[in-house]
C-alpha cells in the first residue's frame, strides 16, 4: 500500500484517495485527505470530539455520507478536523472525529463544499482497500 | 478535447455526430476551436450523457467556458419539458445553488482613488467581508428567521435594513424566487447556514473592485449606467453551506429515486427525477429556497460593501447594476420551432441571457438586453455583456459565466506559491487580500482559461455581445 491518502487530478475540483487495510480505514484516510485541503491536519490540536452515526448498505454511498456528515458537523461546530475513527457493523456505521476550533494560528486552505458522486469508487485491491471521489471546492 | 469527435457547424458552433445505434438528442458546443481544444474530453462524455435524459427539448449544450463538472459539465445548458417526462437534476444545478455575481456601480472614477485609498479600501473590505473557510458572518439567525430568508430572498434582506428597495429591480426575480419550500430542507442544512448569511466563502469566490477599462457597446453601456474609468464592484458567491448541503442530500436521494423510477442514468451523478414527481417537486422547492438564500447573501454583502465605501468616501453612491445567478434551473417560456413552450432550463455554470424586449429585464435595460457577467480570475479582468435575440434562439437565452479553469488545482499548486502570486499582481496594480495562501495559488490567474477568448467566443457564437471590460484593482478572496 502506498501512502494512506492522496489526490488525483480533476479540472475544477479535487479528487481524493483514502487507503487502508480495512474498508473503514480507507474511509478514515479519505476523511484526512478531504480535511487536509482545508487545514494542515498535522498541526491541529485534535481535542474536540464529534460523533457520527448513519445507516447505509451501499459502500459508495456510505463514503459520501461519511464525508458529507463530517463536513456538516465540522462546519456547525467551527472545527478543523484532523483525526478519524470509523466502525461498521452490518449497515450501521459509527464514527468519531477529533479537531481543533478554527483560530488565527491555523492557516486556512480551500473550503470543501461537498463530496460528490464523481469518480466515486470503493474497492478492495490486492492488499488494501481504496476509497475515492471528487470533492467540490 | 479530441476535435476529431466533433463536427463543425460554423466557426463557433460544433456538434457531436450520432454513432450508429446511439440513442440521444442532439448536442451543440459553442466556442472557438482553441477553446474547445483546451477542454477535457470529459466535457464531451458528460454532455453526451445529458443528451440521453428524458424530456430534453432541442439540444444539450455547452458554453465557451465549459469544463468537466460532476454529472453535467460546468457550462452546461439543457431544457426539459415537464409534460414530456422532463426531469430536474441536482447535478444539473450544482452544489452551490444560485452561485452568481452581483455587480455594483459606484459614482467614483479611477482618478478619484489614490493608491493609498485603494490600500485602505482593500484592508477595510478584507476586515468587513467575512471570507474563507471557517469564517462566520456577524448575522446570527434562528431557524425560524432562516426560514424567512429562504422564503424572502433579497427582499428579506432589504426589509431588515440590508440595502435599499431600488436594489431589487436589478436582481433576477426581483430578489425573491417564488415556490420556495424551506420545509423541504433538512434541519442539518439549515443549522449549517445559521452563521453563514453574509459570508463570501472560499475557492473561486471573490469580491473585486474593478475599473471599467474598455467599452465595446456605447448604447448598452449607457443603458447600464457605466462609462470608461468608472469604479464597479463585483461580488461572486452563492448559497453557502445551505446550498452545499441541499446538493449533497438531494444528489443521493435523487440518484436512488431515478433507479426506483426506472430512469436509466449513464452516470449516477446525473441523479434526477421527473419534474412531475414528488421527488422532483421536493427538490424544486428546496432549490428555490436556496436561490433565495443566495440572493439574500449577496444582498447582505452588498450592504457591507456599501458601508465600507461610505466610510472611506463621503457621499459616494452605490447602486446595483445587476445580480445574476449561474447555477439554477428555472421555468421559462421559450420559442421552439416557432411554438412557445414552458421549459425548465438547467444552467450549470451558465448565465441567463435574455435578449432585448424581454419582460423580465429591468425596464431601463430592456432596449439592449439583460446584463450578463463573465467573472474573471483575480488578475485577468471581467466582462459585462448583454443578452441577444440570437442567444434566445440558439441557447435558450444562456451565455458563459466565467473564464473556466484551464488546469487542476493540484497542477496550480505545483506551479505557484500564494505569496508570489500576490506580489506579482501587486506589481500590476492589483491588491489581493486573502486568508489562504493555498487558495491564492490554486486560483492563480493563469490557472484559468483566457477570459478575453471566452468573452469573444460568447459574442461570436451569438450568445451575448460584449459591452464592457473591467480591470481588477482590489480582490478579496476567501
Amino acid at each position: 500500500m502506498n501512502k494512506k491518502y492522496g489526490y488525483f487530478e480533476h479540472d475544477a475540483d479535487i479528487g481524493i484517495i483514502g487507503r487502508g487495510n480495512r474498508l473503514e480505514e480507507a474511509f478514515e484516510s479519505a476523511a484526512v485527505a478531504m480535511f487536509a485541503i482545508m487545514a494542515d491536519v498535522d498541526v491541529l490540536h485534535c481535542d474536540e470530539l464529534i460523533e457520527v452515526t448513519f445507516e447505509e448498505d451501499d459502500n459508495e454511498f456510505a463514503l459520501i455520507e461519511w464525508l458529507n456528515t463530517l463536513l456538516a458537523l465540522a462546519h456547525m461546530k467551527h472545527l478543523a478536523l484532523g483525526r478519524f475513527e470509523l466502525q461498521k457493523e452490518g449497515n450501521s456505521w459509527r464514527g468519531k472525529a477529533w479537531g481543533d476550533k478554527w483560530k488565527k494560528e491555523i492557516e486556512r486552505g480551500t473550503e470543501v463544499k461537498g463530496a460528490t458522486l464523481t469518480m466515486l469508487s470503493v474497492k478492495e485491491k490486492e492488499d488494501h482497500w481504496e476509497a475515492r471521489c471528487v470533492v467540490d471546492v | 478535447m479530441n476535435m476529431n469527435l466533433l463536427e463543425k457547424i460554423d466557426d463557433y458552433t460544433w456538434t457531436i455526430p450520432l454513432k450508429a445505434g446511439e440513442k440521444r438528442s442532439g448536442i451543440l458546443l459553442y466556442g472557438s476551436e482553441p477553446l474547445l481544444k483546451s477542454m477535457d474530453n470529459k466535457v464531451l462524455e458528460q454532455i453526451s450523457n445529458v443528451a440521453t435524459l428524458p424530456g430534453l427539448v432541442g439540444e444539450a449544450m455547452t458554453m465557451p467556458d465549459a469544463h468537466w463538472g460532476y454529472g453535467f459539465p460546468i457550462g452546461g445548458v439543457a431544457a426539459f419539458d415537464a409534460d414530456e417526462g422532463g426531469i430536474i437534476s441536482a447535478g444539473g444545478v450544482g452544489f452551490d445553488i444560485s452561485c452568481g455575481i452581483r455587480c455594483l456601480r459606484t459614482d467614483l472614477m479611477r482618478e478619484d482613488l489614490t493608491s493609498t485609498d485603494l490600500t485602505k479600501l482593500a484592508d477595510e473590505l478584507s476586515r468587513t467581508i467575512p471570507a474563507g473557510v471557517g469564517r462566520e458572518g456577524k448575522l446570527k439567525l434562528t431557524i425560524d428567521e432562516l426560514d424567512d430568508v429562504l422564503r424572502g430572498g433579497a427582499q428579506w434582506a432589504i426589509h431588515h435594513g440590508y440595502g435599499v428597495g431600488e436594489d431589487l429591480s436589478f436582481v433576477e426575480e426581483m430578489g425573491k424566487m417564488e415556490g420556495a419550500r424551506p420545509e423541504n430542507i433538512s434541519q442539518l442544512a439549515k443549522e449549517r447556514q445559521l452563521g453563514e448569511v453574509g459570508t463570501l466563502g472560499s475557492g473561486n469566490h471573490y469580491l473585486e473592485v474593478q475599473e471599467v477599462a474598455k467599452i465595446y457597446d456605447e448604447k448598452a453601456a449607457e443603458a447600464f449606467g457605466i462609462k470608461k474609468g468608472q469604479i464597479l464592484v463585483s461580488i461572486h458567491c452563492g448559497s453557502r453551506a445551505l446550498g452545499h448541503q441541499i446538493g449533497t442530500e438531494y444528489m443521493v436521494s435523487l440518484a436512488k429515486a431515478a433507479t426506483r423510477l426506472g430512469i436509466s442514468l449513464p452516470d449516477r451523478e446525473l441523479a434526477c427525477a421527473p419534474i412531475h414527481s414528488p421527488e422532483g417537486q421536493e427538490y424544486i422547492g428546496a432549490m428555490n429556497a436556496a436561490i433565495n438564500c443566495a440572493m439574500a447573501n449577496r444582498q447582505v454583502l452588498t450592504h457591507l460593501t456599501r458601508n465600507v465605501f461610505e466610510g472611506l468616501f463621503k457621499g459616494v453612491n452605490i447602486e446595483t447594476l445587476y445580480d445574476v445567478s449561474h447555477n439554477t434551473c428555472k421555468e421559462e417560456m421559450h420559442l421552439v420551432n416557432g411554438v412557445e413552450r414552458t421549459l425548465w432550463v438547467h444552467r450549470k455554470g451558465a448565465t441567463r441571457a435574455f435578449g432585448p424586449g424581454h419582460q423580465d429585464i429591468p425596464v431601463g435595460y430592456r432596449s439592449v438586453g439583460q446584463p450578463v457577467i463573465i467573472g474573471g480570475s483575480m488578475g485577468t479582468g471581467s466582462y459585462i455583456l448583454a443578452g441577444t435575440k440570437e442567444g434566445e434562439e440558439r441557447a435558450f437565452s444562456s451565455a458563459s459565466h466565467g473564464a473556466g479553469r484551464a488546469m487542476s488545482r493540484h497542477q496550480a499548486l505545483k506551479l505557484w506559491k500564494g505569496k508570489q502570486v500576490i506580489q506579482d499582481l501587486a506589481q500590476k496594480g492589483i491588491l489581493i487580500r486573502s486568508a489562504s495562501m493555498r487558495g491564492v495559488a490554486e486560483e492563480a490567474p493563469d490557472a484559468y482559461k483566457d477570459v478575453d477568448l471566452v468573452a469573444e467566443a460568447t459574442e461570436k457564437a451569438g450568445l451575448a455581445r460584449r459591452v464592457a471590460f473591467l480591470k481588477p484593482k482590489v480582490c478579496i478572496k476567501g
